[in-house]
């Protein structure tokens, strides 16, 4: 029975999912227009890609117990790659694909078997630094290819029609909701296998796993390349879905923190708690952008009105309130409700 | 010539507010295992609470920068120690926990700072004697470079002196070699948690002030830009030791400098992290052991 329901489940999700662009359905409040037009169905996109792109950290960080801060580094390598493939070295799709492919295992192999070295805190710290790398990297503009603080412009010539332009959002929704369900697809079927296995061991206790005789760097660079060649694909798709090109966002400390309070939101170490935390954020992030700046806010006195006005602000905060109060997230907190309501009955 | 003299005291002033910043961090890591990532927003609060206080004070700008830097050192000392007992003491043992609320303390003081102050960097009160430039061996040298050099090396003694010679130094030294076994003997160590936090704390609002100094302006970004730059420092340097931290912010400094000016601006920053891969790669453990002397 829970054997069909683990596969009955996702896939009823998937096909509801993949309805949603097929409906005109008017959601109020959450939605400016129904779920059928571009607008929304491009924010939807967007949301559906950070599900995923959480779901790749959320393999590191709560299924083995890596706690990297350089996640958009590889994030970056996928949007910024694509980008000067395309437009400045005009290559072809299928050819541009390739290389990201490649750079996407070659880059975190190299980069993993360096920060895997050491563990706990200072992985921590050596992977922000590599992420910090990269940064600078791209704001150095090496042979004009990385723009800068500008970033690049994509050239969409070598995209095919179905994936350029506002009337495809629906494939452009598609696509998104493919790339979730794929990260979701090969983390379940990662996690349940023998290294998987292994990985959620390490988590628990490092020494432990050595003890009984293996050697957790290999299964550590295994989960390291895994879930950042998934980020990278996450930038690809990202990419396609805004369709505007690459920005040096993507690239800051800040952005891999937002993925970290995407998967501490949602609850780390559960994949639905992951895709649901990347999805909720990240529609909340387009959203409340709006809420600071609304007439509510404006209207408090100024010592509430001023931090008010900085999201950032507003979301450290709440984090600090969700670690110390819902230390297990969406899903945890589900988990919690459950037993509570046993416990009642 | 000229230029190499220059470079080396450039990057010694640099490698001195990397060592205020990295000594606070490498402490508090070495005897809590807490990573702190709020370390670079006690900075940015001890630099702007110096430049508004001098906006307040009468006087010359000597005197706005002293009293000005004596409120932000002590703000940044209150601050770091309030963090410790509200935010940190709670989740006593729960390292993750500590570092994701340090993260979300990171991102909402360093959104405060914007909120309240703006974006736009402020001019910094320096006095003209610190601006003037000291002719040695031909270099131009502005004299700021000093003052950030022996403040450094003024707290780089103070704070071996102390971990050395009193009761709290030599109780934060066997924490950070043997936390349990302080305990088993019956001395309350959390005490010497918030101390090493304040200290943390005034080290880097002391930072700050030097950075305001150095830079002639604080800006809300500042902190975290450093902050990145230290915790290279604390791996290099190896984790709860002042010497190794003190030598490895020397290194990444100069180099950084060198590389800038020799091979070409903006590599430096690359230049530190590879020279991060390769100490990671030679000495996992960094360049001292663990111990706090």
């Amino acid at each position: 029975m829970r054997r069909v329901a683990g596969i009955a489940v996702p896939l009823v999700l998937l096909a509801l999912l993949a309805l949603v662009p097929l409906i005109g359905l008017d959601i109020p409040v959450v939605f400016n227009g129904p779920l059928d037009s571009p607008g929304t169905l491009g924010l939807l996109a967007l949301c559906l890609v950070f599900a995923g792109v959480a779901l790749t950290y959320d393999l590191l960080f709560g299924f083995t117990g890596l706690l990297s801060f350089g996640h958009a580094l590889y994030f970056a390598l996928g949007v910024y790659l694509m980008t000067i493939a395309l437009t400045k070295w005009e290559w072809g799709l299928l050819p541009a694909l390739g290389i990201v492919a490649i750079a996407g295992i070659l880059v975190p192999l190299v980069l993993g078997a360096v920060s895997l070295r050491v563990g706990g805190i200072a992985f921590a710290m050596v992977t922000l630094a590599f992420a910090q790398a990269g940064q600078v990297l791209v704001q150095k503009n090496p042979d004009g290819l990385t723009g800068g603080e500008e970033g690049v412009g994509l050239n969409s010539d070598a995209l095919p029609d179905f994936f350029v332009g506002v009337l495809q959002a629906k494939n452009l929704y598609w696509l998104a909701l493919g790339y979730a369900a794929l990260v979701f697809l090969v983390v379940r079927s990662a996690v349940s296998s023998s290294p998987g296995h292994v990985w959620q061991a390490i988590r628990e206790n490092e020494r432990r796993v050595e003890v009984i005789g293996l050697r957790p760097f290999g299964f550590k660079l295994l989960a390291f390349v895994l879930a950042s060649f998934l980020a990278t694909l996450g930038g690809v798709v990202w990419l396609l879905v805004l369709g505007t090109g690459a920005t040096p966002t993507v690239t800051t400390a800040n952005f891999t923190l937002t993925l970290l309070v995407m998967v501490v939101i949602g609850g780390a170490g559960t994949r639905y708690g992951a895709l649901l935390g990347g999805f909720l954020y990240t529609l909340a992030d387009q959203r409340l952008g709006s809420l600071s700046g609304s007439s509510q806010v404006r209207d408090l006195p100024a010592v509430l009105e001023k931090p008010l006005s900085e999201p950032l602000f507003i979301l450290g905060t709440l984090f600090i309130l969700l670690v110390f109060f819902i230390p297990g997230g969406i899903a945890g907190f589900g988990q919690r409700l459950r037993v509570l309501r046993r416990a009642a009955s | 010539m000229s230029t190499f003299i220059l470079l080396t005291v450039t990057g010694l002033g640099l490698g001195a507010m990397y060592f205020l910043i990295a000594s606070g961090l490498s402490l508090i890591y070495g005897l809590m295992g807490v990573l702190n990532f709020a370390h670079g927003a006690f900075l940015t609060v001890g630099a702007y609470v110096t430049w508004w206080t001098g906006t307040h004070v009468g006087g010359g700008p000597g005197i706005k920068l002293l009293v000005g830097a004596l409120a932000g050192l002590a703000v940044g000392a209150i601050l770091a120690a309030l963090v410790e007992l509200v935010l940190i003491r709670p989740l006593y043992q729960r390292h993750i926990e500590q570092v994701l609320v340090t993260v979300g303390l990171a991102l909402a003081l360093g959104a405060l700072v914007e909120a309240i102050w703006g974006f736009d960097a402020r001019p910094f009160p320096v006095p003209a004697w610190l601006v003037d430039t000291t002719t040695i061996f031909g270099a131009r040298i502005p004299n700021d470079r000093f003052l950030e050099i022996g403040v450094a090396l003024a707290v780089l003694l103070a704070l071996t002196a102390f971990l050395r010679y009193t009761r709290y130094g030599l109780i934060i030294r066997a924490g950070v070699e043997n936390r349990a076994m302080v305990t088993a003997l019956g001395i309350d160590v959390r005490k010497a948690f918030t101390l090493v936090f304040a200290l943390g704390g005034t080290a880097a609002a002391l930072a700050g002030v030097l950075s305001g100094v150095y830079f002639g302006a604080v800006d809300p970004g500042r902190g975290t830009s450093l902050l990145i730059f230290a915790f290279i420092v604390v791996v290099i340097g190896g984790f709860g030791s002042i010497g190794g931290t003190a030598i490895a912010a020397v290194i990444v400094g100069l180099i950084q400098q060198y590389a800038n000016y020799y091979a070409s601006s903006g590599l430096g920053d690359l230049a530190v992290v590879l020279l991060l891969a390769l100490v990671l790669l030679a000495r996992p453990g960094g360049l001292a052991p663990k111990v706090a002397h």
